[in-house]
């Protein structure tokens, strides 16, 4: 049996980008992932902001690995081909007496090296930010912070690592690890691996990857935040990231820029027990309606276009990124909640120290493919250029998602590149996420997915056994000829 | 017997009250007009229903033609006309119209397609 | 640039009419786009009869309405038909930029006529809480599915709303062999036509929920139950009345909206509510030479509504192009 020299467990974010940063050197490495895609998980319902670093203390590892991370990002992103936006953040106070606490943010920021923080005031805030509530006295603008597509990024991560050499086995649920010699034997649904080194960056699931070990003090909550998308016409509500004063368990309900455009308000915090409950409430509807309202009063309930609940990962009040000694090899990385996506190529880098550390020799490759080959979003491109690619590419001129303009190329290149769900095409290009949410064009993609990836329509799901779209089909019935 | 039914024979929908004796309309109240009272006899002694569905093909460019009885059938046999409907498997390009199966089920009406297809 | 005396978006039997019509009042150039690879548009997979009653006196299908029309359009000439052509943008002088496959095209249209439909309101928009399973269809993406390809999207469905949509697929599913296992309605009355109440649910004795509302879709990957309550007359739920329903699929029927984005893109005046043009008399727009048919210009229960009225689109665009200096 091959022994690889690091297994990751999860395919989030934390994970993809480990792998990513791991292919640097000339190690086996493979990522073993539950769900039958990546960034299923936690990272798909991710709000897609990069943070500046002012949202947690200098001294916690979240504020330090965030502020790198928002450093790191940019070069990620170029790298990898990934839109990555610097729009900027304000969080904004309605009461002059709390310029105190806005210092503070501030003051811890700058402890930590975040540029350009700057009080803004009102006038400041009607010019440049004019659908802000005229309620809001003054903010702390940091123009740092950036959005960027959380789940696109977690597919370009792992694309660019497999390039790379890493290997990456989706629907693999990790069932036991033993520890038989000086190498890990994980048992997976898909099948045992080995491995000399071990990561857990399982999420939610995370501490039941450290109890299968034997370590028992990692237990890990999830915290529900709702999200609700608004209309693409609105792209220009703000300007900015606008963040109300932050309280102890949350940042509270943000107006959030989004890389595809659509504005998207929340997200709630609600601690609870059920790590598969992705339901959204009408308690959570009416409390980020009326939080975002409070920032941006023209914010209309019949704007939303879409909603969605994900859960974080909370493993008390900062990230738990250890190497275990009573288990030598395995690292955790775990409790990554926010602000977890801007971290994670800072989270990489420690993690790569940590194993240092720990024995793994690691040697560059001659050769690093840094770079993704581009993926073309029709939607992306101004119309001359569409016309250059439609023109080379018959298939790019056949439009499949009329909301977004996903054509039946990009469908086609997103199954290449390892969609094999509904949700994963979704993800990866769009289609399906706009105003009809697939109600046009869900069977036209069904039909490409069927071909591509050689199957009946009935075995497509939307995001994995269990989740298949159609019940039956006639052609199991119909017979006589006529 | 009363029965109340609504008229369907135009959008009025008028709400008729029949009177039923031995399974036939004796006396018809509620219409507007002579086709109310037309509609809940043949209603309720003889209900007919055009059906309509599809046809899975082969080797054609659609995938299913949709096709119809030319003329209502009985309401009772429907479900029955379904499952030898979804038997059928079309295998020659059609028009719009065009008859499938004549004497649908001894019916006394037509299968005929909807719709052209190659 | 190229220009166009008359384009026609849309080739749903609105844009057919119109095209048709502005042909016989004299236009001899008209260029008639459609997305989709057939003309027809939505009443290809309307297979149900119950069209063409005011127009053609006779009980049609979808398909056999569409049919009528398409078979003359393709005998003129004069009518260039453009299918997989998908406008994406619009100005307001009528420059518009189509894409199809292979080719992208700029042109300019003398007069324009906007035959782009409608789209299902979706479950997001009435803001049903719960989960998003697999299992949750527009009603409009569950007809298209059996019916054009011959695909059952599921075997025990509730249903959210009555509108026309609703009932009509409550018959088709029951016909394919699926248990239908309520129709749910907000309001005291069905929002659909008598005549398909009576012969799409009672007919198959399909319970229809009035003064109901759906408060939760659960399941994880695929739908497997809903839960209801009684409504009072503000709409509000009523203590005591939740039940749930197991079922595997949920559809939504709860009305359309006029698909407009383009014209909106043009800078047409537009009644935010409806997201129709505003419109001092039947098809016209604040743009001259730019009318809107169909149900892009307001939601109308039977197409020979449609047919009727886009024809008057057609005949103004003629009157409109013989105008011109």
């Amino acid at each position: 049996m091959k022994l690889f020299d690091v297994i990751i467990i999860g395919g989030g974010v934390t994970g993809a980008a480990m792998a990513r940063e791991l292919s640097r050197y000339k190690l086996k490495i493979a990522l073993l992932e539950k769900e039958v895609e990546l960034a299923f998980g936690i990272s798909k319902s991710n709000s897609g902001i990069i943070h500046p670093g002012t949202q947690n203390p200098s001294l916690s590892l979240k504020g330090r690995l965030c502020a790198q991370g928002n450093q790191l990002m940019r070069g990620l992103a170029q790298e990898l081909g990934v839109d990555f936006k610097e729009v900027g953040e304000l969080i904004v106070i309605f009461q002059e007496e709390e310029k105190a606490r806005l210092r503070s943010i501030a003051q811890e920021a700058e402890a930590l090296g975040v540029p350009g923080l700057q009080m803004v005031d009102r006038p400041w805030l009607r010019q440049h930010e004019p659908n802000l509530s005229p309620d809001i006295v003054a903010a702390l603008y940091a123009p740092t912070a950036g959005i960027i597509s959380p789940y696109r990024l977690v597919y370009d991560l792992a694309e660019n690592a497999m390039k790379n050499g890493v290997e990456i086995y989706t629907a693999h649920k990790v069932t036991g690890i033993i520890r038989p010699a000086d190498y890990f034997e994980i048992q997976s649904t898909g099948g045992i691996f080995r491995s000399r080194y071990l990561i857990n960056a399982a999420g939610l699931w995370g501490d039941e990857i450290a109890n299968l070990v034997g370590i028992q003090d990692i237990v890990i909550k999830p915290r529900k935040g709702e999200e609700y998308l608004l209309d693409k016409k609105l792209e220009n509500l703000t300007n900015h990231l606008v963040f109300p004063l932050p309280t102890p368990t949350s940042k509270g309900i943000i107006v959030i820029k989004t890389s595809d455009g659509n504005p998207m308000i929340g997200p709630t915090a609600q601690d609870g027990e059920d790590k598969e409950d992705l339901a959204t409430t009408d308690q959570g509807l009416n409390q980020v309606l009326a939080s975002a309202q409070k920032l941006v009063p023209a914010i209309n309930r019949d704007d939303i276009i879409a909603y969605f609940a994900g859960l974080r990962a909370v493993a008390g009040d900062d990230f738990i990124i250890r190497h275990e000694n009573q288990c030598p090899g395995l690292i955790n990385v775990v409790g990554i909640q926010s602000p977890g996506l801007t971290c994670a190529p800072a989270i990489a880098l420690m993690v790569i120290e940590i194993l240092r550390q720990h024995g793994l020799s690691l040697q560059k490759k001659r050769r690093f493919y840094k770079n993704r080959k581009p993926f073309t979003h029709l939607f992306a491109l101004p119309l001359g250029k569409a016309n250059k690619v439609i023109q080379k590419n018959a298939a790019y001129g056949d439009i499949v998602c009329r909301c977004e303009m996903i054509s039946a190329q990009e469908i086609r290149e997103a199954i290449k590149r390892g969609a094999t769900t509904l949700d994963g095409i979704k993800f990866r290009t769009r289609a399906q996420a706009g105003r009809c949410h697939g109600g046009f064009c869900t069977t036209r993609i069904m039909k490409i997915m069927a071909e591509e990836l050689n199957l009946p329509c009935s075995e497509i799901t939307k995001r994995g056994p269990g989740s298949e779209i159609i019940k039956a089909s006639r052609e199991n019935e119909a017979n006589d000829i006529t | 017997m009363i029965k109340k039914l609504t008229c369907i024979a135009c959008p009025q929908g008028c709400p008729l009250i029949a009177e039923i004796g031995q399974g036939r309309v004796s006396k018809v109240s509620g219409n507007k007009c002579p086709k109310g009272e037309e509609y809940a006899k043949q209603e309720i002694e003889n209900p007919q229903r055009v059906l309509t569905s599809t046809i899975l093909t082969q080797g054609l460019a659609l995938k299913m033609a949709p096709v119809r009885t030319n003329k209502p059938i009985p309401k009772n046999k429907i479900l029955e006309a379904m499952s030898e409907i979804k038997k059928l498997r079309l295998n020659r390009p059609v028009k719009v119209d065009e008859v499938i199966i004549e004497n649908f089920m001894e019916l006394g009406v037509d299968l005929i397609t909807t719709r052209t297809v190659d | 640039m190229i220009s166009r005396d008359l384009v026609i978006v849309g080739g749903g039997p609105a844009g057919l009419a119109a095209a048709l019509a502005a042909y016989e009042n004299g236009v001899k150039d008209i260029l008639l786009l459609e997305r989709d690879q057939y003309l027809g548009g939505i009443l290809n997979q309307c297979i149900h009869p119950g069209f063409g009653l005011q127009y053609f006196k006779a009980e049609l299908t979808g398909p056999q309405y569409a049919e009528r029309f398409i078979q003359k359009i393709n005998h003129i000439k004069e009518i260039e038909v453009s299918l997989k052509s998908l406008v994406v943008h619009l100005t307001k002088e009528k420059a518009l930029t189509y894409i199809k496959p292979g080719a992208m095209q700029t042109l300019t249209a003398k007069a324009l006529i906007m035959g782009t439909g409608c789209r299902e309101r979706t479950r997001e928009m009435i803001q049903i809480p719960g989960t998003r399973p697999a299992g949750i269809f527009p009603a409009g993406l569950a007809q298209k599915l059996i019916n054009i390809e011959g695909l059952l999207p599921g075997r025990e469905v509730v249903i959210i709303g009555s509108g026309d949509i609703g009932l009509i697929m409550a018959r088709r599913f029951t016909l394919e062999g699926a248990q239908v296992k309520a129709v749910i309605e907000i309001q005291k009355e069905s929002r659909g036509l008598i005549r398909n109440v009576v012969q799409c649910l009672d007919d198959f004795n399909l319970p229809l929920y009035l003064r109901h509302k759906i408060l939760k879709i659960h399941g994880k990957d695929r739908v497997e139950k809903v839960t209801v309550a009684e409504v009072d007359d503000k709409l509000q739920e009523i203590p005591g009345t939740r039940f749930e329903l197991a079922c595997d699929t949920v559809l939504i029927s709860v009305g359309l909206i006029p698909e407009n984005e383009l014209i909106e893109m043009a800078g047409v005046a537009m009644d935010e509510k409806t997201n129709s043009p505003e419109s001092s008399e039947l098809s016209t727009t604040s743009i001259p030479g730019l009318w809107v048919c169909g149900n892009a210009y307001k939601i109308y229960d039977v197409v020979d509504g449609v047919t009727r009225d886009s024809a008057q689109a057609g005949k103004l665009a003629a009157e409109y192009l013989r105008n011109l200096p």
